[in-house]
């Protein structure tokens, strides 16, 4: 199947189609239910330098089509990560990829450090856009003058592919791409969740312990593929789509718009098989429209 | 092994206003694969556009015999009146058998106390089934508002002693099941309990006054129903917030922050 094949910097993708970060676990939680081979990658779940217990239940709301969560990055920190989960998934035929975040650019830069030397790490996908954290996470993503700062200190440490996570919760998500761009990242992510909330109207209080919380789902993907058509316009680099993608046809659409690989996140959790039939779903697009390529698909939206 | 699985509607009874009884079967005549009392089902709810995650459902009886899973589902909302209203013949997709289960009592732990309130009384039954199997003598202590919400009765009896307490007073003794007469007069050796936070947590601070050994069954809000998500956590005493869907439904009590 080369013509699924794709490239991410100096990545190399089986097929463009990956699992998105805390949607995922470290994918061996999948293994019952799909061949965790046939992915092009997974994103293993935010890991930060230090174990963090994240935020108090009720962290879930259920939405139309959607859910916010407020899970707060609750991670055992890199150092477990390297010596009791790596082991347990090195050898899945896939590429893994860490997603990384932290509190402070020292964190960032530490976290990522500890990870470069990793074999089967191919890539970290740089996590500053978790609305879920008191501190950091968002707060880098949200201003081009602190993204831009991450991506520099975790460049200068990080020689394999760096992926950049953006957030939604921008007025221009261009300005924040270009920015991450000029600092030398490989590839751009997006989007990660919508800043929103839900109410018990009967109790008069926020459902999710932390009021505020990141939605995501099939509610936002218009939102997304916006912003990834935007983004594919502003930048060189190449984009990894993902918002609210729960079938083949989906992901295409954001092929379309500009991203080369993209990313199976909530949907995950409604069907837990969805990443591979969205493979087969694009193969077979590809079969019927008689394209050799995939890349020749990338941001071919006919204006 | 976890597996997603469709399976047939063979029977949905209305038990009351509030309450179904759905009884699934593999429609190719396959074995339904094993499961334990404690365990449950992610069920997936199409044609309901308000309900996007899938419901998580406790296993409430298997009968090996039928090759028949059971399903009380209580009608909260759009996904579970979707689900009152199957048909015999729909299928539906679950992913199954998820989380861990019931502790089985040592050989010398003859008294044994099920106690169970709302939905929470779907487990039990499976739970004394698989204890009466096993040579104990189970006793069930279930609650509810009013007569009409005690459910599966005559399914319960086969299996242990009923008692049962009404919070108006229709049947058996009026209260809460920690009122019971039964917690004073019997002397038990290990409580399992499953229902509204309140009442668990009523019966694990009698458990724990009398140094009974207890397990309760959370039913905390979850997305994935597989340890991915980590939405449903619950602060434990010793590893801080694990998820219920993975590390439990079942609980000891003596890991919970539940008694200072």
């Amino acid at each position: 199947m080369d013509k699924l094949k794709v490239n991410i910097g100096s990545l190399a993708l089986k097929n463009p189609v990956m699992t998105a970060s805390g949607t995922f676990g470290y994918g061996k939680e999948f293994a019952d239910f799909i061949d965790l081979s046939r992915l092009g990658g997974i994103c293993v779940k935010g890991t930060t330098l230090h174990n963090r217990q994240g935020n108090p239940y009720p962290r879930m709301a259920e939405t139309a089509a959607g859910m916010l969560n407020a899970v707060g990055l609750q991670n055992k920190g890199v150092d477990y990560f390297i010596s009791d989960i790596y082991p347990e998934i090195k050898d899945i035929d896939t590429n893994i990829i860490v997603n990384v975040s932290g509190s402070t650019v020292e964190d960032y830069a530490e976290c990522a450090a500890r990870l470069a030397d990793i074999e089967k790490i191919p890539a970290i996908e740089l996590n500053i856009s978790c609305p879920n954290v008191k501190e950091g996470g968002m707060a880098f993503g949200t201003s081009t003058s602190s993204a831009a700062q991450v991506v520099r200190a975790v460049r200068k440490v990080y020689h394999k592919t760096l992926i950049v996570k953006l957030s939604p919760n921008v007025t221009d998500i261009t300005e924040i791409a270009k920015a991450v761009e000029a600092e030398g990242a490989d590839s751009l992510s997006l989007i990660n969740t919508l800043l929103g909330m839900a109410i018990d109207v009967e109790k008069r209080k926020p459902i999710l312990s932390t009021i505020t919380g990141g939605l995501s789902g099939p509610c936002v993907k218009p939102v997304a593929l916006r912003m990834v058509w935007q983004t594919y316009n502003a930048v060189k680099i190449p984009i990894i789509g993902m918002g609210g993608i729960s079938s083949w046809q989906d992901a295409v659409e954001f092929i379309l718009a500009g991203a080369t690989a993209i990313q199976i996140g909530t949907y995950n959790f409604v069907d837990p098989t969805i990443s591979v039939k969205v493979v087969d779903g694009i193969a077979d697009y590809l079969e019927r429209h008689n394209i050799s390529d995939i890349k020749n698909l990338v941001g071919k939206l006919q204006v | 092994m976890k597996k997603m699985l469709d399976l047939v509607v063979v029977e949905n009874n209305k038990l009351n206003q509030n309450y179904c009884l759905l009884k699934l079967s593999t429609p190719d005549k396959s074995v339904l694969p094993e499961m334990y009392p404690g365990q449950f089902v992610e069920i997936r709810v199409v044609d309901s556009p308000t309900t996007f995650l899938r419901r998580p459902i406790s296993v409430n009886f298997v009968d090996k015999l039928k090759n028949e899973l059971w399903l009380l589902v209580q009608v909260v909302g759009d996904g579970t009146r979707k689900m009152s209203e199957y048909k015999t013949g729909t299928i539906v997709n679950l992913l199954l058998p998820l989380g861990n289960q019931f502790s089985t009592p040592e050989k010398h732990q003859q008294e044994l106390l099920l106690v169970g309130g709302g939905v929470g009384t779907a487990p039990m039954l499976y739970l004394g089934a698989i204890l009466k199997e096993s040579g104990f003598n189970p006793k069930f202590l279930l609650g509810a508002r009013s007569s009409k919400d005690l459910l599966q009765l005559d399914d319960f009896a086969q299996y242990g002693q009923v008692y049962t307490t009404t919070e108006d007073g229709s049947h058996g003794q009026k209260g809460f099941v920690t009122n019971h007469s039964i917690l004073e007069n019997i002397k038990f050796d290990r409580v399992y309990t499953c229902g509204p936070k309140p009442m668990m947590m009523a019966v694990a601070n009698y458990a724990h006054k009398n140094q009974i050994e207890c397990e309760v069954s959370l039913e905390n809000t979850m997305a994935c129903g597989f340890g991915v998500c980590l939405c449903c956590v619950e602060d434990t005493k010793h590893n801080g917030n694990v998820c219920v869907c993975t590390e439990g439904p079942v609980f000891n009590i003596k890991d919970l922050k539940w008694i200072s």
